[in-house]
């Protein structure tokens, strides 16, 4: 019959399909954040060898749970693993670029940069107790500027995401009234507000609600044309997100104080340090359980470091400093071995 | 029968041996075939029964950790391992009752239209235009609730709610809130219009199963169309009517993507039905494959287990309903 | 005689009977409306973007251009191998109940059953799957998704297949049984055959049902932004990527999302207007 034909071509063509698995597509899942840059950088490394990085930007959280369950060949995550969970799960974790949060808003007649907003007023606003944007508080911090009396939409995620868990971090330490009722992780129990699906989602809501405010890495924020705004640091000075705020608040970080390069870079010191700076990790096994995929996957993480930059700079990401990255690379040769202990990756210099 | 002739040993030797054989062979393949069915039937038994252990299974850390308050705890927090399915199930009780509010008298009076007052050309094409909502993925109801649905309700519906029904009393606190566009009336009415369809076409199978002869003598007494619908055809039908309502609750229960567009995904209860919350169709979407810690996975999973219990009672009841009513009008 | 326009209970009564005249008609249009609407905006947003590179290239970063042919294929390759799966599945059930099995316990329950999995909410399937599939392999895969799609599948050719097989008149199986054939032989060449249109418009509308369905595939076969036949990774489908770019703030990936729901929903209502054309021509 030729129903019986059709279904012996199709087992054909699936056990086909299956051997030619080798020729690995990389996979990896996680963060949003660091999303179009990476996907950037996938894009540019395929041109160049051929070989393709499957990413799926499923929220930091996805990340973590994925590389644990080992469905993945790496993770990426903006909340970094304690060291004592890394060494259960015989992880090695690396910073692989930085960037920033900024707060969105959809006011009319605001433009980006006109608003000014600081830590504890940005607490207030997410823990729901200011509910218009005509509020005093706000209004102190925005001299001159006029504020709508609309009630504020706020804008959260709804996904486990490192984002969130610096944008967590950071009012945790700013506003002992969050630290108490919210805390901070990758997900949390927020006492107001809707929840959208990644940066991306955020972006996309706050986009099309009027009086909405949300928080979002910056290159979703300028790829999109949302109106960011300017923030108070820790020395009290106003400073606006750009690539030299970033790189003022990454200046002062030692990626070598915490295990697996595990720095948060949230309310740095430093006149110009924008407050919300993050970076963001991949997670990879040390005994990797597909040494081909791992080997490939740190040749592209290593194609990134050295050609990466540029790209990251148009989308102001911040790349890691030159000493970090050998570090890395380092531990990459010490500690990131196949089955029989060789190690997966050669330094080159 | 040709079973008498395949049973029959007696010709096993002599001169009708080949056909003896002949025979032998075709009982055995018809034995086959019938065990090969039987087993396809005993399938599909097995996949509900594996569809229910599976959930069950997989709840199980949720359930002997939170015992039987998971059902009505509202808190979902997944830093203190927390996890409650109150908000949840809210949420998916008040958008399918704000679907099933809209959907049940618009279907009926639809199929009241095809059924009386629709001219008998354009029928067909009527009722194929309705079915046709109901073929429409999920996905697509999604993103034109959130890019073109929600942004209308956003200007101009729910402002106007907010101003007006927000002042009355009684029921004031159903409508208060920043008018976001998304959040549960908006997936309710979506919901309304996926189920629309449903509830139409089933009304309509039943309401033509009326026999003519009681209408007919109905119309003998002088009654209006109207009177007719609503004094016979309505109470004659009336089980199958609460079947196709309860078939259509059961598909807005379970329904995934169109919600998770437009709900908002905030694990609150809320009074207002225009402030966003949470389905468990919407919640196990958007969460799963993040859910890093066992005991979330295991909270989701013990949510897809109350929402199947929900729409399996709904589904059985509904079929229940549908199948007394066929043996009692014949088909 | 009274005059009737005169007699306040007739007027009352003729008054309800118009209100609920408007009223029906006013619901058939309100309905009728939507589907104008959600399909107009559907072919006004999607049909922009249908260029011929929609079906050449691969899905596109955020921020460039491209198009959705792994997707397409992806779906493809999933939702034929489903069919391939379920449809023998699906219609040795119908045949039993509609044949060997028309009046025993085993088919009554089998019909509340399957009627019950046929409108279960497609998301537990997808975790019924994670856990037998997803979880013992480690990873996600088209596998998993084909099997969650299969589960879908079944239900619907059951249904039909039991549906077609009833309406094969008895007399033909009387007459094939009196010529000496045994039931199975019956069943394959004489009722198969009878009610074989009927059959296809189960298959065609199990693909229909299945073409749009997303929530199963996004925790069994995941998503993947390249081209890719290989069964045993993540698999992308036309549904689950426009779940993620529609939700994206990127305007290329809007636009594709758009295209790509237009390219759906007129598969699906294409399928079940051409089931419903088959089973019309043979009344």
């Amino acid at each position: 019959m030729k129903f019986t034909k059709i279904a012996a071509l199709t087992a054909v063509a699936m056990v086909a399909t299956s051997l030619t698995a080798f020729a690995a597509d990389l996979s990896g899942a996680g963060a949003t954040f660091p999303y179009p840059v990476y996907a950037k950088w996938a894009d540019a490394y395929k041109k160049e060898t051929g070989i393709g990085l499957n990413y799926q930007s499923i929220g930091s959280g996805g990340g973590i749970k994925q590389i644990k369950a080992k469905t993945v060949t790496f993770g990426a995550s903006d909340a970094p693993l304690p060291g004592k969970e890394l060494d259960e799960a015989g992880l090695a974790q690396f910073p692989m670029v930085m960037g920033g949060i900024v707060p969105v808003v959809n006011l009319d007649g605001i433009k980006p940069g006109d608003l000014v907003i600081d830590g504890p007023t940005l607490a207030k606003i997410f823990l729901g107790d200011i509910k218009k944007w005509d509020d005093a508080a706000i209004a102190k911090l925005n001299p001159g500027v006029k504020l709508p009396s609309q009630a504020i939409a706020l804008v959260h995620r709804s996904d486990g995401s490192g984002t969130t868990y610096n944008f967590t971090y950071y009012l945790s330490d700013v506003s002992p009234d969050w630290k108490t009722k919210v805390g901070t992780n990758t997900a949390v129990q927020w006492p107001a507000g809707i929840g959208a699906k990644g940066n991306e989602g955020v972006a996309n809501n706050v986009g099309n609600t009027k009086g909405s405010i949300g928080y979002v890495e910056y290159a979703y924020a300028k790829q999109n044309k949302l109106t960011f705004t300017k923030m108070v640091n820790k020395d009290g000075k106003t400073v606006a997100p750009t690539a030299e705020t970033f790189q003022a608040a990454a200046a002062n970080a030692d990626w070598n104080s915490q295990p697996g390069f595990g720095v948060i870079l949230a309310n740095e010191p430093g006149a110009n340090s924008w407050p919300m700076t993050a970076a963001t990790w991949i997670l990879i096994y040390k005994k990797a359980p597909d040494a081909a995929a791992t080997t490939e996957a740190l040749k592209f993480f290593a194609w990134s470091y050295a050609k990466g930059q540029d790209m990251a700079k148009d989308l102001d990401y911040v790349p890691m400093p030159a000493k970090t990255v050998s570090d890395v690379q380092k531990m990459w040769s010490s500690d990131i071995k196949d089955a029989s202990g060789k190690s997966l990756f050669t330094l080159t210099h | 029968m040709s079973e008498v002739a395949l049973n029959d040993t007696t010709m096993a030797t002599g001169e009708s041996a080949p056909r003896a054989a002949v025979l032998k062979r075709l009982r055995v393949t018809d034995n086959m075939f019938r065990g090969i069915t039987r087993g396809c039937a005993l399938f599909v038994l097995l996949i509900l029964s594996g569809v229910i252990l599976a959930l069950v299974i997989g709840a199980l850390p949720a359930l002997q950790k939170f015992g039987f308050a998971f059902v009505y705890t509202e808190v979902w927090n997944p830093v203190t391992e927390e996890f409650g399915a109150l908000a949840p199930i809210y949420g998916t009780l008040v958008t399918s009752i704000i679907a099933m509010v809209i959907a049940v008298p618009v279907g009926i009076m639809v199929a009241f239209f095809l059924t009386e007052l629709c001219p008998k050309m354009l029928r067909r094409p009527i009722a194929i235009a309705i079915e046709l909502l109901a073929g429409i993925p999920s996905i697509i109801y999604g993103i034109w609730g959130l890019f073109v649905f929600a942004p209308f309700l956003q200007k101009y519906i729910q402002p106007f709610l907010i101003d007006t029904l927000g002042n009355v009393p009684g029921i004031s606190s159903l409508f208060q809130g920043p008018p976001y566009g998304i959040g549960m009336l908006t997936a309710g009415l979506i919901l309304a219009i996926m189920v629309l369809p449903f509830i139409t076409a089933i009304s309509r199978d039943v309401f033509d199963a009326v026999p003519p002869v009681l209408k007919e003598a109905a119309y003998g007494l002088g009654c209006t169309q109207w009177e007719v619908f609503r004094s016979v055809v309505l109470p004659y039908t009336k089980v199958g009517v609460i079947g196709g309502v309860m078939l259509g609750l059961g598909r807005a229960l379970g329904e995934t993507m169109a919600v998770t567009f437009v709900i908002g995904n905030a694990h609150k209860i809320s009074a207002s039905i225009l402030q966003p919350g949470t389905t468990i169709s919407a919640a196990i979407a958007n969460e799963f494959t993040e859910a890093v810690s066992d005991i979330y996975t295991s909270s989701l999973t013990a949510l897809g287990l109350i929402l199947f219990i929900i729409t399996f009672f709904v589904l059985a009841a509904a079929r229940y309903m549908l199948l007394r009513l066929q043996k009692q009008g014949g088909k | 005689m009274a005059s009737f326009a005169s007699n306040p209970l007739y007027t009352r009564r003729r008054r309800s009977d118009v209100i609920s005249k408007v009223l029906a008609y006013s619901a058939t249009t309100f309905g009728l409306g939507w589907l104008v609407l959600i399909l107009g905006v559907l072919i006004y947003n999607g049909l922009g973007g249908l260029t011929l590179d929609v079906f050449t290239h691969d899905t596109p970063p955020p921020g460039s251009d491209g198009g959705l042919l792994n997707a397409i294929v992806g779906s493809l390759i999933m939702t034929i191998l489903a069919v391939v799966i379920g449809t023998p599945i699906g219609v040795l059930a119908g045949t039993y109940m509609a044949e060997y099995g028309r009046h025993d316990k085993l088919s009554s329950i089998v019909r509340f059953i399957n009627d019950i999995l046929l409108s279960a909410p497609s998301i537990v399937v997808g975790l019924f799957v994670y856990q037998i599939v997803v979880a013992p392999m480690g990873h996600f895969s088209g596998y998993a998704g084909a099997v969650s799609l299969a589960v879908l599948v079944i239900p619907v050719v059951v249904r039909t297949t039991e549906d077609m097989l009833m309406l094969v008149p008895d007399t033909m199986r009387e007459a094939a049984a009196s010529i000496g054939l045994p039931r199975a032989h019956m069943i394959v060449r004489i009722a198969y055959r009878a009610a074989r249109a009927g059959i296809v418009t189960g298959i065609l509308l199990a693909i229909a049902r299945v073409s749009g369905e997303t929530a199963p595939l996004l925790f069994t076969a995941l998503n993947n932004q390249f081209f890719s036949v290989n069964m045993n990774a993540p698999m992308p489908s036309l549904p689950v990527v426009i779940f993620q770019f529609a939700l994206s703030p990127y305007e290329e990936w809007q636009r594709l999302a758009w295209t790509g729901a237009l390219l759906i929903t007129v598969t699906v209502l294409a399928l079940s207007i051409l089931a419903r054309s088959l089973t019309a021509a043979r009344k």
